[in-house]
């Protein structure tokens, strides 16, 4: 099985692993890398519990093939935080009681950044639209559609990525 | 070609636990020598708040604060036997298991207390900030660090406790079903207003008011949780999900969730809720358990406000927009009931 | 979205004034989940990990000729075929461990199956992919059987027998009754005395618990002859005690480990991917992970069963429900699990929060050539409350009253007596349906607010009537075609009660009352001639806390299961388990 070198930056870390013929950037990331932030919750890209950013938009890492990544920057959830504190949308889902089982919540995350990093000041549709393609089974999404309206109250949104 | 408005009504009970009795949990607490509180159990956290719940029903137990408990669970090695999250169980069975074990703990740490103030332990009070002090003579008080301290290593007391709860067993009887299924009940009321559009049989839930009676909400916060993500899924059993939608024709059965269906958050409706707490007796605190009965009324409801809307009356779930369109065929056309 | 604390009501009952309980504060895991650092089963990270898949029936109902892995056992990365035979002792039910109901489950089958989906082969490779090609592979012969997928056609005596265990397709009850029965009070005397007879007939199809998590575990050799197991269960001892027994292990050589699930909603107790882990573990020696992917989640997994309910009431103009009658199908599918018990949690529910003197019930757990069905929130109850309360609101609607006031008409009060023969306590139902009618603005009238859960119950409503039995339906009887003849006895209280009054309902203009008065006047049931005494059962007095009682000894474990052919061993030989290192994540384990 021959396998192809891959070099890609996570949360601002130089990566460089081995992937293999049609390997999925999702296992790459949690038993390549050692992210473990991206979940398996179908692999079929209907679940949205994946979702990581390359270059600043949301892919279902669970569908994308590891060395498409190639020289691009990826964001997992695992380094929202800047050191030792909070994004604010991190913050907002705390405040907010937004996670339950916690499962869905990074993959929320990071569609909720890819959604205030280009749009600071969205409406409640354009947040509905931004979390349509993950699937959260305890909350009933209002928590976390008012965490995310929160945080870009509190300027997340202007914050430099 | 309209929409025609219908609201729907729901009055439930639920029972907490596993029925027939037994259904037991333990729970350890110990402190370490500074006065912070390890809480050993080997229950699950689901999502539904465990570990938060049960933290604080120590804390309170104890007399401590709460940043001064952690909960560890689930590791079979240190957790004592649970048997598990399931029926409701949660909150009332650890939760007692944990009361058991905390005050266990808590009479060792006020003796060790009533050793070093020379009081009765029975004279000491905790402020559940940290201090332990004599009853009516505040000044005379040492902390809960202090207490644990010397209880370990000048007293030799170990500052922990044990803790199990189960309901008694019951038989059921074969001729009459007498029986004793569980010790409490929760309660739950819902009014639900929808949209029927008789041209498509859509169904839009426009919004929920209910009253949910939990015996005690230990943490507000996460009552709430437990009840808006409840009445959503009541909400998606009612009008989206099935694994066989021809039931009981196995064909057509969903296999990822492009086909198995649930609302998205395009879809939920607002949801205005009140809760009520008449304490169970036997409950920690009086706390029953809101995590399932939180579905249940919703999906009578919504059927019933399907009636009321169109005058179709669905007996079978989910209800889809063809069978609503093939009632309405059946009725020669919507008759909407009217309102109260 | 509001939520608002209606502390007025019971507030003599409660102590408000607490330290920590009642405050909102913050969850122990929420950090934990907005940084992506909870530890899920599937967070921990294993030198050599190999992946397990099954393969699986794709008929409804088929005895299994023959299983030939030769290709699939030589493919790339295949380290281990699993076979039924491999399982120390391959079957078992769940409530096993509480000595309830029969094994009837092999964890992988030999001889034949019972639903789509079911597993009769698992391979262990070393990647996802591997396993799946190998699974491809794999030639089974089925000789495919006839199959029934109806609850009452199951019944009927010429159904395809599902389960071999439970030959008749229905679970048996107290080794006597093909159903579990409730009986209170004589609901064919009381529907000819209702004014009205309501029927309905009820179906909830089977519904996928869905967590966004599959279920799932990982199974390592630890250091010290023992193994441990990461997984997504939601019963930590039940699943280890599970695959104790399937295994034939000391339970105290499992350790497991999990506490941290995303999601469950009941539909991670079935405890069948730890025993599967763990034994590709024992027999590879090297960490083995067995996940299952959302199709199988979706179809595989045991969802919550199918219900289907008929209801007969016998309802008096003024809205009094004065006898309820329920026949109950619960649909296992192809193994029992935990639907025996939901049989008797559902039977107790009945007939809802109200107050109805006359009850009766039959409800069936009946064995279909379906996903086996297993627990889900709200198990036992939620189909039957669909019922219910659709049921309710026909009734309404057919006397004429506002649905909330009829509620309420006939809520249960403290005091009651229920028809499982308890007495109702800490009622709150009145109170619930007024405080969301207010809040939805549906007008009651003023006696229906003022309406309490603590007025009115208990007196003749806390008597247990004249009640009568029968011995309709023993065990096997249905399948035999002779459903129905049983004898009918009436059975008296214990202690002499007059016989209940007939209820006189005030003239038509007056409005309903919100509780039933006893009018003096005949009585309506005439006392039964030489009745035997009942005895009803001593109430329970609880026993006194004592320390944890050591779970009941798992059974002598049953003789293997011989082969359908001569077994050769998996040609591959058994590593001796080793040490494995594993990085946990994050250093952190539980919390």
């Amino acid at each position: 099985m021959s396998k192809k070198p891959v070099q890609f930056t996570l949360n601002g870390d130089g990566k460089a692993v081995f992937v293999e013929d049609g390997q999925n950037l999702l296992d790459v990331l949690r038993r390549g890398v050692g992210d473990l932030s991206p979940k398996y919750g179908c692999g079929q890209g209907t679940c949205g519990a994946c979702t990581v950013l390359i270059d600043g938009e949301p892919h279902l890492s669970c569908l994308t093939l590891a060395e498409t990544v190639e020289g691009r920057s990826l964001s997992s959830t695992g380094g929202l935080a800047q050191g030792a504190d909070l994004h604010p949308l991190q913050d907002a889902f705390m405040r907010h009681f937004a996670a339950q089982c916690g499962f869905c919540s990074s993959g929320m995350l990071m569609a909720a950044k890819a959604l205030l990093d280009r749009n600071p000041n969205p409406s409640r549709e354009d947040v509905v639209e931004a979390i349509s393609g993950n699937i959260c089974r305890c909350t009933g999404y209002e928590p976390i559609i008012e965490a995310i309206l929160d945080a870009a109250q509190s300027g997340a949104g202007r914050r430099s990525a | 070609m309209s929409i025609h408005k219908g609201r729907g009504f729901a009055s439930i009970n639920y029972p907490i636990g596993m029925n027939l009795g037994g259904d037991p949990s333990q729970a350890l607490v110990h402190s370490n020598p500074d006065g912070k509180f390890a809480v050993a159990l080997s229950s699950i956290d689901l999502g539904q708040g465990m570990k938060q719940v049960t933290r604080q029903i120590a804390a309170e137990t104890l007399g401590v604060p709460v940043e001064d408990v952690y909960v560890d669970t689930a590791d079979s090695d240190t957790g004592p036997h649970c048997m598990g999250s399931f029926a409701s169980r949660g909150t009332h069975r650890v939760g007692n298991a944990v009361i058991q074990a905390a005050k266990e703990a808590r009479s060792v740490m006020l003796e060790a207390a009533a050793e070093e103030l020379e009081v009765n332990a029975a004279d000491l009070e905790t402020d559940g900030k940290g201090n332990i002090f004599v009853r009516g003579a505040p000044s005379r008080s040492i902390s809960t660090g202090e207490a644990c301290g010397a209880a370990q290593f000048k007293h030799g007391k170990t500052v922990s406790g044990r803790g199990i709860f189960l309901i008694p067993m019951s038989d059921v009887d074969p001729e009459t079903g007498e029986m004793t299924p569980v010790s409490c009940y929760a309660h739950a009321a819902l009014v639900v207003d929808i949209e029927v559009d008789d041209e498509t049989g859509e169904v839009d839930v426009k919004q929920m008011n209910s009253a949910y009676e939990v015996g005690r909400a230990l943490n507000p916060r996460m009552v709430e949780q437990q009840l808006v993500g409840g009445a959503w899924m009541g909400m998606s059993h009612a009008l989206w999900e099935t694994t066989e939608p021809y039931y009981p024709d196995r064909t057509h059965g969903p296999t990822d969730f492009n086909q198995y269906l649930m609302p998205g958050p395009g879809d939920i409706a607002p949801h205005d809720i009140a809760i009520l707490e008449r304490p169970a007796p036997d409950g920690p605190y009086g706390g029953k358990g809101p995590g399932e009965m939180c579905a249940n009324p919703v999906l009578p409801a919504v059927a019933n406000a399907v009636f009321n809307a169109v005058g179709v009356r669905i007996d079978e779930l989910p209800i889809t927009p063809e069978k609503v369109l093939r009632g309405i065929k059946a009725n020669g056309g919507a008759q909407p009931q009217g309102q109260w | 979205m509001s939520v608002e604390f209606r502390k007025e009501l019971f507030a003599n009952e409660r102590d408000d004034n607490l330290n920590e309980i009642g405050k909102g504060t913050q969850r122990q895991d929420a950090l934990g989940h907005v940084t992506g650092r909870s530890p899920y089963f599937d967070d921990h990270l294993f030198e050599g990990l190999l992946q397990i898949r099954c393969v699986r029936s794709p008929h409804h109902h088929a005895r299994i000729r023959s299983v030939d892995y030769s290709q699939a056992e030589n493919m790339p990365g295949v380290v281990r075929i699993i076979r039924p035979e491999d399982v120390p002792n391959n079957f078992n039910t769940l409530l096993s461990l509480l000595n309830f109901g029969r094994d009837d489950e092999p964890l992988l089958s030999s001889k034949k199956v019972s639903y789509i989906g079911e597993p009769v082969l698992a391979i262990v490779a070393g990647t996802d992919r591997q396993a799946r090609d190998a699974v491809a592979a794999v030639r089974v012969e089925w000789e495919v059987l006839p199959h029934v997928l109806d609850v009452e056609e199951a019944l009927k005596p010429d159904a395809p027998v599902v389960n071999e265990v439970y030959p008749n397709n229905t679970f048996d009850y107290h080794d006597k009754y093909d159903h579990q029965k409730l009986r209170y009070g004589d609901v064919e005397t009381a529907f000819s005395q209702a004014d009205r007879i309501v029927e309905g007939r009820y179906q909830m199809s089977p519904i996928e618990q869905a967590p966004v998590e599959t279920n799932g575990a990982i199974a390592a050799p630890e250091t010290n002859d023992r193994f441990v197991c990461y997984t997504s269960t939601q019963a930590l001892f039940f699943s280890l005690g599970t695959a104790a027994k399937l295994l034939n292990v000391s339970s105290n050589r499992l350790h497991f480990i999990g506490g941290t699930v995303g999601g469950g909603f009941g539909g991670k107790v079935d405890s069948l991917v730890e025993p599967m882990a763990i034994l590709a573990c024992m027999l590879t020696g090297k960490p083995c992970r067995f996940v299952w992917d959302r199709q199988e989640e979706m179809q595989v997994g045991a969802p919550r069963g199918g219900e289907r309910w008929y209801l007969k009431d016998g309802v008096m103009n003024d809205g009094r429900i004065i006898a309820r009658q329920f026949t109950g199908y619960f649909d296992s599918g192809a193994y029992t699990r935990l639907s025996s018990y939901a049989i008797i949690k559902g039977t107790a529910h009945l007939p809802g929060p109200y107050h109805i003197p006359n009850v009766k019930a039959d409800v069936f757990c009946v064995y279909t050539n379906r996903t086996p069905a297993t627990a889900m929130r709200g198990f036992g109850v939620t189909g039957v409350d669909f019922a219910i309360e659709s049921q309710m609101d026909k009734i309404a609607h057919e006397v004429g009253m506002n649905p909330v006031e009829f509620r309420i008409l006939n809520a249960y009060r403290d005091g009651d007596m229920k028809a499982h023969r308890r007495e109702a306590k800490n009622c709150a139902l009145i109170e619930c349906v007024q405080v969301a009618a207010e809040k939805a603005n549906w007008p009651i009238r003023d006696e229906f607010k003022q309406a309490s859960s603590m007025v009115g119950g208990g007196g003749e409503r806390a008597k247990i009537p004249h009640t009568v039995t029968d011995e309709d339906g023993k065990i096997g009887e249905r399948r035999a075609g002779r459903a129905g003849a049983g004898q009918t006895r009436t059975i008296a209280p214990s202690t002499p009660a007059p016989a209940p009054a007939a209820y006189t309902p005030p003239p038509p203009s007056a409005p309903p009352a919100p509780a039933p008065q006893p009018a003096a006047g005949q009585p309506a049931y005439a006392h039964p001639a030489a009745a035997p005494a009942y005895q009803p059962a001593a109430p329970h007095a609880p026993p006194p806390v004592t320390p944890a009682v050591a779970p009941a000894p798992p059974p002598a474990p049953a003789a293997p299961a011989p082969a359908s052919e001569t077994s050769t061993p998996s040609a591959r030989p058994v590593n001796r388990p080793g040490y494995s290192r594993f990085a946990s994540n994050s250093g952190f384990r539980r919390r």
